[in-house]
């Protein structure tokens, strides 16, 4: 069955066991995991994920329901099925010495990242964007060293007047 | 007034109706203990090991349909209850266990006696919560009596810090309790009904495969009408037994593993199939790809990741089977549906074929005890009205296919996880709801062992439940394997140095009956389920290598059974069947 990539929104409850019990579902179904994001957000009391994840349809369908079962999480929002925007943030430390430095910076530019800290030797950008953006920026700057990077993980956020909120009209939870 | 954590617990226990409670004392649990001894309300039933507590009010649950209740304290006491939260949680059974946790300023100290209560419960609870604060304690012990028995029903463990317990706060139990995460959809989509009830009566081989969801819905009566206005074939699972009555002819036997050659040939064949509160088990399926190849599949189950999850959906349905299939009844009637009544005499001639073969059929006229044949004995002997809780093994498919459950809930046994040890201790539970009710457990040598020591709580509560242990001097199923696919290599799988049980019982303050003839099987049952007031452990020694029949080996098709030795010359050759 063909495996495709599916950016998975929960709207939870803000509790210490939340996190645990959606990353122990994945761990004990095995589904995959790619990057998981999770914050408060302007209600305090609710939290929001992000999960990438891959999958056949019948496992995204899985994995929907059984994040739907769990009794803290409020909504889930397959982000695939519709329009909608992800972004990620990435933070890459690199040597930028001699010529490099010049080159650095344009390519910096180029990708619209922005030099948050500089040393004599060292650059430290910050980029924002989809993913394959970022895997581009990383691939482009294999002219010089990478000396730590570090990506936060997808957000995503639908388009237009759906939204997974406590009101929204999407995705009615049942158990 | 304030009241202390552990007296505002024990309120909240008996606010919610609880008569009983499954426990075992320990340090982080004293307080709630001391609360207990000041009030006489809910009773404590003291086990002699946590693993019983938890079966034990698993037991209590499963016949009365309310949340069997658990008390144990921090560490050791909560991990011993594990299995048996574990097997609840595979069978769909409320409950509510209770955990006395280190005080919380301790808490992820490696204190004494600490174990993570919450992660080691996590995956086989339906949720759990940890207790901070004793002022949201009345409300978490509520929100917890309500997840364990809506929705799909489940484990709920609270764990309470020991100062929590010693607190003080005010005692409000809220009558009712909403959450904003979690609804459970009880009334079926009305358009999909509609569906159903068309797909349903435009079967030329119909059959309908009905669970454990329908005794939890108190659904039989619901069941009962739709089947016998269709006249179409039904078959219950394990779980299901008694949901549908083992005596009425509609009935064509348990499906599965060890099911009937009717039921389980029937669902080869069906073209269309209602599944009501089944989630079609691997037990069930057998090898998914050879599984019912010509049949459209409705499915009606509260859960809706149990829909689609392993088989491919035609019409899905959330709710709650009682609602769901009362909504079916009445469609079919608004909409004047007739089922075909010339393909259904056909398929019902096709079906009875397949029962003549008599896939249950023993050798009747062994010497020895043939296991079957005490399990026959017990049905008549009992009226087919005990409450019948089982091992795991053998004996519990015996008594599955020849006690004939006609009533929901008497039929009390680990089926998803198959626990052995649990039959023991959950008709101690069974007996504390119904105590005016004959409760037998059948077991075996093997599984008997494992929760032994329940027999010292049934001396200390006069608990006079009768145990059938069908002694094969072997772990029979386990043989029955390596007979089959081990080519009789028995690994391990013979029980040396077995005690002798009769004395056993005598020594934990009972009564016991050894027989080895199968003339004087009948004659002791009748004088044992006499003894209304005793304990009585009844030894079968039974038939060692005789094999449940039929069977289907995991990863073949329903179509592909072995048959006993007997049915097997009884099996019509396969004829060419035209099948769409
Ligand atoms: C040694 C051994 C051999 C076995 N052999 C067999 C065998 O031959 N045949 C067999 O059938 N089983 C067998 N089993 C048992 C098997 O493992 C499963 O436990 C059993 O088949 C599951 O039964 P079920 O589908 O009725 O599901 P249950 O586990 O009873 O689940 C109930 C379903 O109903 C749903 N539900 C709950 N409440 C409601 C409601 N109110 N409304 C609607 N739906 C609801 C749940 O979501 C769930 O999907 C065997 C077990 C052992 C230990
Ligand atoms: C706790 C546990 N351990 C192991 C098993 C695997 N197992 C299933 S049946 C069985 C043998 C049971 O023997 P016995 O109780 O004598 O019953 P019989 O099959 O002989 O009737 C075993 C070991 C199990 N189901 N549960
Ligand atoms: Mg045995």
């Amino acid at each position: 069955m063909e495996e495709n990539r599916h950016i998975i929104s929960v709207l939870l409850e803000n509790e210490s066991g939340a996190l645990s019990r959606v990353a122990g579902l994945f761990s004990a179904r095995g589904y995959n995991i790619e990057t998981l994001t999770v914050a408060p957000t302007d209600d305090p009391s609710l939290s929001r994920m992000t999960i990438v994840t891959t999958g056949s349809e019948s496992v995204i369908e899985q994995i929907t329901k059984q994040l739907n079962k769990l009794i803290e999480v409020v909504k889930v929002l397959n982000l695939a099925d519709r329009n909608h925007i992800e972004r990620e943030l990435m933070m890459v430390k690199v040597r930028a010495t001699g010529d490099l430095r010049d080159e650095v910076k344009r390519l910096a530019e180029i990708f619209r990242g922005r030099i948050i800290d500089v040393t004599e030797s060292i650059y430290i950008i910050e980029l924002t964007g989809e993913c394959s953006k970022l895997d581009a920026f990383v691939e482009t700057l294999k002219v010089t060293e990478i000396l730590e990077l570090v990506r936060s993980g997808v957000s995503g956020i639908a388009r237009g007047e759906s939204s997974l909120s406590l009101n929204g009209h999407k995705s009615k939870k049942s158990n | 007034m304030e009241l202390t954590g552990a007296d505002i617990l024990v309120r909240c226990l008996r606010d919610e109706g609880v008569k009983y409670i499954f426990g075992y004392p320990g340090g982080a649990a004293l307080h709630i203990y001391d609360a207990l001894y000041r009030q006489d309300e809910v009773r404590h039933i003291l086990v002699r090991h946590e693993q019983g507590a938890s079966h034990a009010a698993d037991g209590y649950a499963r016949v009365t349909g309310e949340p069997g209740v658990v008390l144990v304290t921090s560490g050791p006491g909560v991990t011993n209850t594990i299995t048996g939260i574990a097997t609840a949680y595979m069978d769909s059974i409320p409950m509510v266990v209770i955990s006395g946790q280190v005080p919380s300023h301790l808490i992820g100290d490696d204190a004494f006696q600490e174990v993570d209560a919450l992660g080691v419960s996590r995956p086989c609870v339906k949720h759990n919560f940890l207790v901070r604060d004793v002022n949201d304690l009345a409300l978490t012990i509520k929100k917890a009596f309500y997840i364990a028995n809506s929705g799909k029903p489940g484990p709920v463990m609270v764990d309470i810090p020991k100062d929590v317990t010693a607190a003080l706060a005010e005692y409000h139990y809220p009558e009712t309790v909403s959450m904003r995460s979690y609804n459970p959809t009880l009334r079926g989509h009305s358009g999909q009904i509609k569906k159903a009830a068309k797909l349903l009566l435009s079967a030329k081989r119909p059959i309908i495969y009905t669970g454990g969801g329908v005794t939890t819905a108190g659904g039989e009566q619901e069941l009962r009408s739709l089947v016998r206005r269709l006249d179409y074939p039904c078959t219950n699972t394990l779980m299901g037994l008694g949901c549908f009555p083992a005596n009425d002819p509609l009935f064509i036997g348990m499906l599965g593993m060890h099911g009937t050659y009717e039921a389980n040939m029937a669902m080869h064949d069906c073209d269309v199939m209602l599944a009501v509160g089944a989630r079609f088990d691997d037990r069930i399926t057998g090898d998914l790809n050879k599984f019912a190849p010509y049949a459209k599949i409705i499915h009606v189950d509260i859960d809706p990741a149990s829909i689609g999850k392993n088989v491919k959906v035609e019409v899905p349905i959330v709710g709650d089977a009682k609602l769901v299939l009362a909504d079916l009844v009445a469609t079919i009637e608004k909409l004047k549906l007739e089922p075909n009544y010339d393909a259904l005499k056909a398929w019902w001639n096709q079906i009875n074929s397949w029962r003549s073969v008599d896939s249950l059929s023993y050798d009747r006229n062994s010497s020895k005890i043939k296991p079957q044949y005490v399990l026959e004995k017990l049905y008549e002997v009992t009226n087919g009205e005990a409450f019948v809780t089982s091992d795991v093994g053998q004996h519990q498919m015996w008594a599955a296919q020849f006690y004939r459950f006609d009533t929901p809930r008497r039929w009390v046994n680990s089926g998803g996880l198959g626990t052995m040890g649990f039959g023991l201790p959950a008709a101690m539970g069974v007996h504390l709801a119904y105590p005016e009710s004959d409760v037998v457990c059948v077991t075996g040598e093997a599984s008997i062992i494992m929760c032994i020591q329940e027999l010292s709580t049934c001396k200390q509560y006069d608990i006079p439940i009768k145990i059938i242990n069908l002694n094969n001097r072997y772990m029979g199923m386990v043989r029955q394997w390596q007979e089959f696919f081990y080519d009789r290599r028995y690994s391990h799988s013979y029980m040396d140095a077995l005690p002798d049980f009769v004395a056993l019982a005598k020594s934990f303050g009972h009564d016991g009956v050894r027989i080895d003839d199968p003339a004087d099987v009948e004659g002791a049952l009748r004088e044992t389920m006499k003894r209304k007031k005793d304990l009585v452990f009844m030894d079968f020694i039974t038939d060692q290598e005789e094999n449940v029949y039929p069977m289907i080996a995991a990863g073949s098709g329903h179509n592909e059974m072995h048959l006993s030795p007997k049915a097997e010359s009884e099996e019509p050759a396969p004829q060419e069947r035209e099948l769409a």
